[in-house]
């Protein structure tokens, strides 16, 4: 009886030492551990023997049935530890340098330029405002102190509709609008206009790779009690530097326009050379920027704001040409284009 | 406008003074001066004044001679030179060897046998005139081998000034008011005008002229005889050439030199011609000849200056042909006048025929000038041809006189505008030195605007605040930031709206964003078949192809997808641009900010394009207003637009624009197999509908119930309201599991999600919600597919 004991012991081991996954395993348990496994067996056949036999030989199987459930455990976890090797082995190396799939969307780079200058005007405490393309000669003109023959009315600059309503040829159009949008609060609460508005002009004309009838400017305006040209000169200078992300240096000469007095054309040292004189800047270490000034009396007065009392400052940036400048697009027509190829590349520039 | 510094330094002294750096400090405070600077007769050197002594032909050429000439030192210099007009006697530049002419250094040089020391020099070749014709003859008293530049003004510093930027400066249209700036900033004084006193002449017979039309604000005239001379001296030539002009006659000379310095327009007619000078425009239109020999349409609205009933000029533009003058006028009228501005700057534009004169007319010039300039005319004049006889008293019409301004202003109104610290003293300075009267009690300022200020220029105390600070200097400003209280400043729901649209298509969706312009494209519609909408239009467009504004984006939109159409297999575009939607009652226009999509896709069905294009406004809806879309199908109206699936974008009841597929016969033009569908909604209409807050509904602890459905139905709307109309607190999210067709039809699976924060719920008490779903649903006719 011993030896038969012994004997399947042994059968098992090498059985299971055989095995080479959990199914096989699994079906060495049943065939041995199973209700009609033949260790299970050996204990049926123990109802001949002795009460002193069946002690002894019930230790022995109960010994053998133990250390096979231990054996068979062990061998499962060996084998789901091989399998996981395996797997782990069986991952190829990938190829980390193929070309990202970069496909995503863009914003024009008009949007890039404007959300910046937004961003920087914001920062000092500058409403920004939404104006309409469509506006009156009033607003477009008289408001603005531009007399009824000043040769800015010429029917060859301005795009005149059927209704006599005109597409705004500058942002300036929305200048009265502002004004009278916030006179209140300045007059009765002592709160200083301070607005900058982004938006669409358009100028009847050729087009070519410098002009387009159809372009982006963006205002902006302050007034309040003493606003003066030295607070011009300071916030120019101060937005302008944010703007091009460096000390700028400004300059001002006298220009001409009819809703600021006075009126200035303002300079920027030369991006590229930083002054010293470049191609560029024609060897000048200036560039034309933007033209600014003081608020004409009539201007804030059609805007009902006494003159007596309160000062303000006005310029007009250009974001067409500020976008050209920061990307480097030598034809402003590509803006309009509608083309991917050139537009699909102004994915994000915060 | 060219100026000349030797021309300026008649009227300012600059001596001990760098020129350059007073160019630049002008630019910075009167106008803006062009990059390029000219160094006249810097190129030349060494030139001097000879004498031909001797001339030989050339044996074997007939163009050459063989000359001898003196340049001072006595001995003869052998020259071999081609001019035709050489003569013994004959006093001319000479560039002996060594001397400079641009690049070329004079060496002895072989010509056609005969070795020439130096050459003798054109006009041209000093860089003075472009006459080439022959070599300088020159009358001029000096001794011989006196360098050339010594004789006449060579050396010069020219600069440019835009006149864009002198648009509003009539006074600086002549050298006399461009002075007067240097001597402002420079703070030395202006030297007066060297006139003849034409009171001299008061006791000779006027001339009989006469303004008949009040857009002739003045006119002034005097009648000359016996001009002998025709030439102009060199100077006089050297100045115009290097200002930009060609010397003529001396008559046309001396009007454009008077031009030029003072800024006044003048006009020498034969006074054969003008007997009765008459001011007036015509009541019809008539054909006019210039003196350049072209016939000009005239008509009732231009100025003419006529002979009676005879036109003889075009006022302030341009001399007739017929009353020029011409070799053997004796007698001839002067004219300085001043006319209406806008007038001119009308008649100049309707004639397309802009001149020097209209050109500073069109500024608004200063009457008081007129006489002046005749007074300066005739001293040029005499002192050139001293024969030169004045045959009539100064005839002078003033009938439009411009008001004196005065403006009174205190210190505290400079301190204020400028922010920094002017002192009185400062103040009357300058403005004394700009020529305005000033009188100083005080902190308070009386002045009087300058008649040369005062025609449109200098109307107010602003602009006296410029006057100060452009001279006082922009770059000596000390700059500080504005005293100004802090307030909240709260974005526009519009903006807020604009940019989170942009980002969230930009960034979720990978669109691209693009603009295009605000009206139609009458050929590229036309390419497509697209019909261009009825709508307001330009009146002025130069370009007939964009003449009417669109009323949606779509069509220019989908005009861009065909320029992109080889761009990548599938893309989505989107541009959120205005659009005129007629006319409002009002008559004003209806102008609308849109938002418009579009996706092309060659690698997807048109279905699950159109599903896509709809996630996007339904995503963007749920995040920018918490709400949900409804759709409803619409008939097509447009040629763009497909007549199947055309759906109206509803939002709270309120049409916020539409969505489609794009016609199939324009699509095929883009692409044989591209799906392309649009939308496009109104962008102020959604950011108007209130944003409603997140709803947080807490998370049941209890198990959730999934129950499917299928339904054999067309649209899962009806089924939605059957849901809807259970009104059941338990159904956490109803989803379209799945849709399919088969010989029953369409079918549609709807996963219900059960749920309750309290309790567990029961099988029986979700399939009673079930099954009350069910009946309705059929009761309507839509079956459970079992």
């Amino acid at each position: 009886m011993n030896n038969q004991v012994e004997q399947l012991r042994e059968e098992f081991l090498s059985r299971l030492a055989a095995a080479q996954d959990a199914q096989t395993a699994e079906e060495i348990r049943v065939e041995y551990l199973g209700k009609n496994g033949s260790i299970t067996g050996l204990i049926k056949g123990m109802k001949d023997l002795s009460i002193e036999e069946k002690k002894d030989f019930g230790q022995k199987v109960n010994v053998l049935k133990n250390e096979a459930a231990q054996k068979i455990a062990e061998k499962l976890a060996e084998i789901k530890q091989k399998e996981l090797e395996a797997e782990i082995l069986a991952m190829p190396e990938f190829d980390i340098t193929t070309p990202a799939n970069l496909e995503r969307g863009s914003y024009h780079p008009i949007t890039l330029v404007q959300r910046q200058c937004e961003e920087i005007f914001k920062s000092m405490g500058f409403a920004i405002e939404n104006y309409s393309e469509v506006v009156s000669d009033y607003e477009c003109f008289e408001s603005l102190n531009i007399p009824k023959h000043h040769p800015a009315r010429d029917m060859q600059d301005t795009y005149y509709l059927e209704n006599g309503q005109l597409l705004k040829s500058h942002t300036s159009a929305a200048q009265n609008a502002i004004y009278r949008k916030y006179k209140d609060a300045l007059i009765n609460d002592g709160v200083p206009i301070k607005a900058i508005f982004p938006g669409r002009c358009f100028r009847n004309e050729a087009t070519d790779a410098c002009h387009e009838n159809t372009f982006f400017q963006m205002e902006g305006v302050m007034v309040d009690k003493n606003i003066s040209i030295s607070n011009l000169i300071y916030f120019m200078k101060t937005m302008l530097s944010e703007v091009f992300q460096k000390d700028l240096s400004v300059r001002l000469r006298p220009g001409f326009f009819p809703f600021v007095e006075p009126g200035f054309e303002l300079d920027i040292s030369c991006l590229i050379c930083d002054g010293e004189g470049c191609p560029s800047c024609k060897h000048s270490g200036w560039l034309e920027l933007c033209p600014c000034g003081m608020i004409h009396p009539e201007v804030l007065k059609a805007g009902g704001i006494d003159p007596e009392e309160y000062t303000g400052f006005a310029f007009g940036l250009g974001l067409t040409r500020l976008a050209m400048m920061k990307y480097g697009v030598k034809d402003i027509r590509d803006l309009n284009s509608g083309s991917l190829k050139t537009l699909a590349q102004f994915t994000d520039d915060h | 406008m060219f100026l000349s510094m030797n021309w300026l330094s008649d009227f300012v002294d600059f001596s001990g003074l760098d020129k350059l750096k007073l160019i630049n400090q002008f630019s910075l405070s009167t106008a803006e001066v062009e990059n390029e600077i000219f160094f006249k007769g810097s190129d030349i050197e060494g030139i001097v004044l000879a004498e031909i002594k001797e001339v030989a032909d050339h044996p074997e050429s007939k163009k050459l001679h063989l000359l001898k000439v003196d340049a001072g030192s006595g001995e003869l210099i052998d020259v071999v030179c081609g001019a035709p007009n050489v003569r013994v006697g004959m006093k001319t530049a000479f560039a002996p060897i060594g001397a400079k002419i641009g690049e070329i250094t004079i060496a002895p040089r072989a010509l056609a046998g005969y070795t020439s020391y130096g050459m003798c020099c054109s006009e041209r070749e000093l860089g003075i005139s472009d006459s080439h014709e022959g070599i300088m003859d020159i009358t001029e008293d000096a001794p011989l081998g006196t360098p050339i530049k010594e004789i006449f003004e060579i050396d010069d510093i020219i600069f440019e000034v835009d006149n864009k930027s002198l648009t509003n400066r009539p006074d600086l249209w002549g050298h006399y008011g461009i002075a007067r700036e240097f001597a402002a900033l420079i703070g030395r004084p202006l030297k007066p005008l060297d006139c003849v006193e034409l009171s001299a002449f008061d006791h000779l017979p006027k001339v009989d002229m006469k303004i008949e039309d009040p857009l002739c604000q003045r006119y002034s005239c005097l009648q000359v005889e016996n001009i002998t001379k025709s030439v102009s001296p060199v100077n006089m030539r050297i100045r115009l050439f290097y200002c930009g002009m060609r010397a003529i006659n001396l008559l046309a000379d001396l009007t454009n030199y008077l031009m030029l310095e003072m800024g006044q327009p003048m006009h020498a007619f034969d006074s054969r011609k003008v007997e009765k000078l008459r001011i007036k425009r015509f009541d019809a239109p008539h054909v006019f000849r210039t003196l350049d020999g072209v016939d000009r349409n005239c008509d009732e609205n231009t100025l003419m200056i006529c002979n009676d009933n005879t036109p003889v000029a075009i006022a302030g533009i341009m001399g007739g042909l017929d009353s020029e003058i011409v070799e053997d006028t004796t007698r001839l009228t002067l004219e300085s006048a001043t006319f209406d501005a806008v007038s001119i700057r009308k008649s100049t534009v309707r004639l397309g025929h802009r001149t020097d004169a209209s050109m500073r007319y069109e500024k608004c010039l200063d009457p008081e000038m007129t006489v002046p300039a005749i007074a300066r005319f005739l001293k040029l004049l005499t002192d050139i041809d001293s024969g030169v006889q004045v045959v009539s008293a100064l005839t002078d019409e003033y009938a439009f006189r411009y008001p004196v301004r005065q403006l009174s202003f205190d210190k505290k109104f400079v301190d204020r505008y400028t922010g920094i610290e002017i002192s009185n003293e400062t103040i009357e300075k300058t403005l004394k030195a700009l020529g305005f009267a000033v009188t100083v009690d005080g902190d308070s300022f009386e002045v009087t605007v300058p008649s040369h200020r005062a025609t449109k220029d200098v109307t107010m105390k602003a602009d006296i605040i410029e006057e100060i600070t452009r001279i006082y200097g922009y770059d000596n400003f000390a700059i500080h930031t504005a005293e100004a209280p802090l307030y909240p400043v709260r974005a526009a729901e519009e903006k807020t709206v604009e940019d989170k649209m942009k980002d969230l298509l930009v960034k979720r969706f990978s669109l691209h964003e693009l603009h295009s312009y605000v009206w139609a494209y009458y050929d590229e519609y036309k390419e497509l078949g697209i019909e261009v909408e009825k709508n307001i239009k330009l009146v002025n467009a130069t370009n007939p192809n964009i003449e009417t504004i669109r009323r949606s984006i779509i069509p220019t939109q989908i005009c861009q997808v065909k320029t992109n159409a080889t761009y990548a297999p599938s893309f989505g575009v989107f541009e959120i641009g205005r659009v005129i939607d007629g006319l409002k009652e009002d008559g004003l226009c209806n102008e609308r900010k849109k938002l418009c999509i579009t996706l092309f896709d060659k690698t997807k069905s048109v279905e699950a394009l159109y599903y896509e294009l709809r996630d996007i406004l339904a995503v963007m809806t749920d995040d920018l207003r918490h709400a949900t879309l409804t759709f409803e199908t619409i008939e097509a109206t447009k040629s763009y637009q497909h007549p199947r699936n055309l759906n109206a974008i509803l939002l709270d009841g309120v049409k916020l624009g539409e969505m489609g597929i794009v016609h199939p016969t324009i699509s095929k033009k883009i692409d044989k197999k591209a799906a392309i569908v649009f939308a496009e909604i109104d962008v102020d209409a959604f950011a108007k509908v209130k944003n409603a807050s997140i709803t947080y509904r807490e998370p049941s602890k209890y198990p959730e119930m999934e129950i499917d459905v299928t339904f054999i139905a067309e649209k899962f709307a009806l089924i939605h309201e059957a849901i809807q109309k259970a009104d059941c607190p338990w159904i956490r999210s109803v989803k379209v599991y799945d849709t399919y067709q088969d010989e029953n039809g369409k079918s549609i699976t709807v996963r219900l999600l059960f749920s309750d924060n309290e309790r567990t719920l029961t099988k029986e008490e979700v399939m009673a919600v079930i099954d009350s779903i069910i009946a309705d649903l059929d009761a309507k006719g839509i079956p459970m597919k079992k």
